[in-house]
């Protein structure tokens, strides 16, 4: 019986469990439980990816009212591998949170940290499962507003501004996704996605379906932070506290490329977008974007900051696999989907795990850690390498496709752009890497403080495991793609039926 | 059974070194223990690619494939004659380099020496990787690796020089790599939906015109270990390592990488019959012709010792490219073989330039005046490598060039005839007055402190390569039967 309301469940869970930790006392249990309940979802999350590889689909009826009327979660392999990615990278988080919140945060908002993060992880999964539109708006703004939230904890000032800078930007973003959503419910009476993509090819040619089609993709380009709608991203990153920033880099802009997967290919259907303009602008401000911000990246002297910056020329590769629109294509948005968020979810706990040890996220001050940090280090290069796409490592999977995916349409522009793209990354990651790497000449370490870093230890086992779990995935699916591309592979079938 | 047997074998000649760097860390505070597992090891790996030459010798192929990352995109190692040449100069060379870098490292004293035998295991695993890789997929990943586990060993003194000689090596290698011999490689899969290598190559009637030039360059230039102007300045930049690693790595193991991978692109991707029916194949012909001619004239202006080996050795690299380049089946041979022969001579000139170094603390060849009666087994070693170089009986390298030239001749390639005579003049014009130099010259100061010979590690090592580099000339069998049955020749 509780078998057909699992795929509900994987939302209901942490929703139910924030406003239990939140009266929780001080102590450590506010965080065991929502180690356990995010432990559960990414269980539940294997269930149900295993339940859709085959290439079938879950439809759950909300509260048993049957759709288009009420509300439907319609699992299929994209939604599955989304959700997963979600509730893993939670599960690996929250275990590296204990030691990095105490350290962060002060103690009496521990139980309000936790709770805030159950919401958002209900908030993300809730936008990943469901089916229909409208529900997919409200858990966006249960993700945006509690991440506002997560983000304003930050221990530098900055991260007030930097919270309400996304507060703007991300409630713009929401306010044209609901103009996009009210236009189209005006138009078809329907707010169920399956609903809209039967209905909307009869009105192709409507302007109002035209305007909502703009309204939406906007909006959810302010979301997943689309270059030069990125603004908000690199602070946020930045001041956020640590556990955060990993979990907001490695889920929230993967969520947001989902939802435009879905808009794209479900409800608008390709053949739409390529009767606009739409995807040769992706494609243009693909390339600029992964150029620009790559650039930006290398002259970045703050970690975080620099990886921030990374975070959106990746998303470039993302939204290319949209804007080229072919099967091959959309399979690499969602491999690289997948990749990257074990990429810089690594990369960003072993920067955090350097920040826990010295206070610090500045590159200079990072100077000869890597003799003291041997193991965050070599997670920083192995992750690194990921990014770079050097074979044997994932992200060296998320590249081939794209390439391929690029040759294949004869964009070789795009090709070229994404090789750049790859030697960009190569200077930034060399830029950690140099300086972990290096002890200080002497007329530096005068300047910083390279000299205290001498009693630097090697950081807690509590942050080494999760860290070095992603790098083992990095190298793992760099060699076994049955389940990123596979999966994809099952996604695209059902996404992108009409392409050849 | 025996292919069973082999098939273990291919995979213990890539796990034994990798094993080999695991336990070094393990012994980093007992040097003597350490040092002696890496020799050990070494030793093991020769005699595992030794016991793999029978098979090879019958005519067998045998492969295994390890895991598929997609349909069609396997990790494949398939022993085939060329591969098993440049593992067994590898594995024979890797032995003879650790003892010398025994001497070397404690006599200059050498800071992070655990971390410096780690690296060079690794760098030996990348390189039996590529060396039996069965197709560009598994090469291209071994490659990467390869640049990638030689960095800490290019910036082993950690002073800025070497850290900006680490950068222009990383940024050269991995931008080639990543920009131009990649993207060929996601080129050639599009074309074919395949990357096996296959006699007589897969490219054959997938691509012709302008796009086959490209893809030829994609591939030549992508090859960045290759060294073909103007992809080159990665390798004098390497000259700041300690000198093991360049005798091994930047003479033998990463250079012949490079090579080796674009001899076996051409054999088995593009297939020599492609390749006449282009012109692109004489542009690369050209291009491989003057990097001999400019490298070795920029070689005639160093003074310092390693940067003019360096220089001779892209000279030399691209005698491998020109050879092959020919597209006659007899200079292919001469292209493999030559991977051998250079190999032998070069390791024993840069394993003399570090046995000066050590004893004299000597870089640069003014300072060589008479050197030779004070270190006399090194200079011998140096003026057998030296010859091998120019190509003169009875070393290694009259063997190579031998072939070259008879395969030019079948071909009628006058441009390669007259290359070949030019730098073969160049080849002497530098060399000679380094041995006339340290024979024949009267040391300047004679008050000078005396010193001796190196530590006995480093004179046994150059002595066996230079052995070696004569013996290949009286004993050329065994590759000469495998650089044959690269293209079906016989003798």
């Amino acid at each position: 019986m509780i078998e057909s309301h699992l795929s509900l469940l994987i939302v209901v869970l942490p929703l139910l469990a924030a406003p239990v930790i939140a009266v929780l006392p001080r102590g450590h249990l506010p965080w065991a439980i929502s180690t356990l309940v995010s432990w559960s979802v990414f269980y539940l999350a294997v269930w149900q990816l295993m339940n859709v590889s085959a290439g079938n689909v879950i439809s759950y009826e909300l509260g048993g009212w049957a759709p288009p009327w009420g509300i439907e979660y319609r699992i299929d392999a994209a939604n599955a591998l989304v959700a997963l990615i979600v509730s893993g990278i939670a599960a690996l988080t929250l275990p590296y949170a204990l030691k990095s919140v105490i350290k962060e945060i002060p103690q009496k908002q521990h139980a309000l940290f936790y709770a805030a993060f159950m919401l958002c992880l209900t908030g993300l999964l809730g936008i990943a499962q469901t089916g229909d539109i409208f529900n997919l708006f409200v858990f966006l703004e249960i993700s945006s507003l509690s991440s506002y939230a997560l983000i304003s904890l930050g221990k530098k000032r900055q991260a007030l501004t930097a919270a309400y800078q996304y507060l703007i930007m991300g409630t713009i973003g929401a306010t044209f996704f609901i103009i996009g959503v009210g236009l189209l419910y005006a138009m078809t009476g329907t707010l169920n996605m399956a609903d809209l993509s039967q209905r909307l090819p009869e009105l192709y040619d409507h302007r109002t379906i035209h305007t909502a089609f703009a309204f939406i993709m906007v909006g959810f380009a302010l979301k997943l932070a689309l270059f030069p709608l990125h603004l908000w991203l690199p602070n946020a990153y930045t001041y956020a506290p640590t556990v955060v920033t990993i979990f907001l880099a490695a889920t929230s802009t993967k969520v947001a490329v989902y939802v435009m997967l879905r808009m794209v290919f479900t409800v608008f259907g390709f053949s739409f977008i390529e009767n606009t303009p739409t995807d040769e602008l992706f494609l243009l401000l693909c390339v600029t974007g992964i150029l620009m911000m790559s650039f930006y990246a290398i002259y970045q002297k703050d970690s975080k900051r620099l990886l921030a910056y990374s975070s959106v020329a990746q998303i470039g590769y993302m939204m290319l696999g949209i804007g080229l629109g072919s099967m091959l294509s959309v399979t690499a948005t969602l491999v690289h989907l997948f990749n990257h968020a074990l990429i810089k979810g690594a990369l960003f706990m072993a920067v955090g795990a350097l920040i826990y040890r010295i206070g610090s996220s500045r590159l200079e001050h990072f100077s000869g850690l890597g003799k003291q940090m041997p193991w965050t280090f070599a997670a920083i290069v192995v992750a690194g390498l990921s990014l770079i796409g050097v074979p044997g490592t994932a992200g060296f999977i998320s590249k081939w496709y794209l390439v391929l995916a690029a040759i294949e349409k004869q964009q070789w522009l795009i090709v070229a752009v994404i090789l750049i793209g790859s030697l960009l990354a190569v200077i930034y990651v060399w830029k950690i890497i140099e300086v972990l790497y290096f002890q200080a000449s002497d007329e530096t370490s005068q300047i910083t403080s390279g000299q205290k870093n001498i009693n630097v230890k090697e950081a807690p086992l509590m942050l080494l495991i999760p860290m070095w779990g992603l790098v083992f995935a990095n190298v793992y699916f760099g060699f076994n793609t049955e389940l990123t591309v596979g999966t994809a592979d099952q996604a695209v079938k059902l996404l992108v039926p009409d392409a050849n | 059974m025996i292919s069973l047997a082999s098939e273990q074998l291919i995979i213990l000649a890539i796990l034994l070194p990798l094993i080999a760097s695991v336990l070094i860390v393990f012994f980093d505070k007992k040097p003597n223990l350490r040092d002696g597992l890496s020799l050990i090891t070494s030793l093991a790996l020769l005699a595992t690619v030794l016991s793999l030459l029978p098979a090879i010798l019958d005519g067998e192929q045998p492969s295994i494939t390890l895991l598929e990352m997609a349909p069609g995109l396997a990790i494949t190692f398939v022993l085939e004659p060329l591969g098993m040449l440049f593992a067994c100069v590898a594995a024979l060379l890797w032995p003879v380099n650790t003892l010398y870098s025994i001497g070397y490292m404690r006599g200059n004293k050498e800071q992070h020496q655990t971390r410096f035998y780690i690296c060079f295991a690794i760098a030996l695993s990348c390189t039996m990787g590529i060396a039996l890789a069965g197709n560009l997929l598994t090469l291209f990943i071994f490659y990467e690796l390869l640049t990638l586990s030689t960095y800490p060993l290019v910036t082993h003194k950690g002073t800025d020089e070497a850290k900006k000689a680490g950068r222009v090596y990383l940024g050269i290698l991995l931008s080639t790599s990543i920009g131009f011999f990649l993207l060929a490689i996601l080129w050639t899969w599009h074309l074919t939906g395949t990357l096996d290598f296959k006699a007589g190559g897969i490219l054959s009637g997938k691509v012709a015109g302008p796009e086959l030039i490209i893809l030829l360059f994609l591939y030549v230039y992508g090859i960045g270990k290759a060294a073909l102007m103007p992809m080159h300045r990665w390798l004098p930049a390497a000259m700041v390592a300690p000198t093991p690693v360049s005798a091994l790595l930047h003479a033998v193991a990463v250079v012949k990488a490079g090579v080796f991978t674009v001899v076996k692109v051409v054999v088995y991707i593009f297939g020599l019959d492609l390749l006449k029916s282009t012109s692109a194949a004489d542009w690369v012909l050209w291009l491989a012709g003057l990097t001999i001619l400019i490298a070795s004239m920029i070689a005639l202006q160093q003074d310092n010792l390693k940067r003019r080996l360096a220089y001779s050795t892209i000279s030399q690299l691209s005698y491998v490219i020109l050879a092959v380049f020919i597209l006659a089946p007899l200079s292919t041979v001469a292209a493999a073989l030559h991977i051998a022969a250079h190999a032998f001579g070069k390791i024993t000139l840069f394993f003399a330039a570090g046995s000066i170094y050590t004893a004299a603390h000597k870089t640069n060849i003014s300072q060589l005046n008479g050197i030779g009666y004070r270190m006399p087994w090194t200079m011998t070693a140096f003026s057998i490598g030296a010859i091998s170089m120019i190509g003169l009986p009875p070393t290694a390298g009259f063997l190579s060039k031998w072939y070259m030239l008879q395969g030019a001749f079948q071909q009628e390639q006058v441009f390669a005839i007259l290359i070949i005579i030019a730098s073969t003049l160049l080849n002497a014009a530098y060399f000679i007055p380094v041995i006339y130099a340290a024979w024949f010259k009267q040391s300047e100061q004679d008050n000078e402190k005396s010193h001796g010979e190196a530590p006995w590690p480093i004179v046994m090592a150059l002595m066996i390569t230079a052995l070696l580099t004569l013996s290949l000339f009286f004993f050329p069998d065994v590759p000469l039967q495998l650089a044959m049955s690269l293209t079906g020749v016989h003798p």
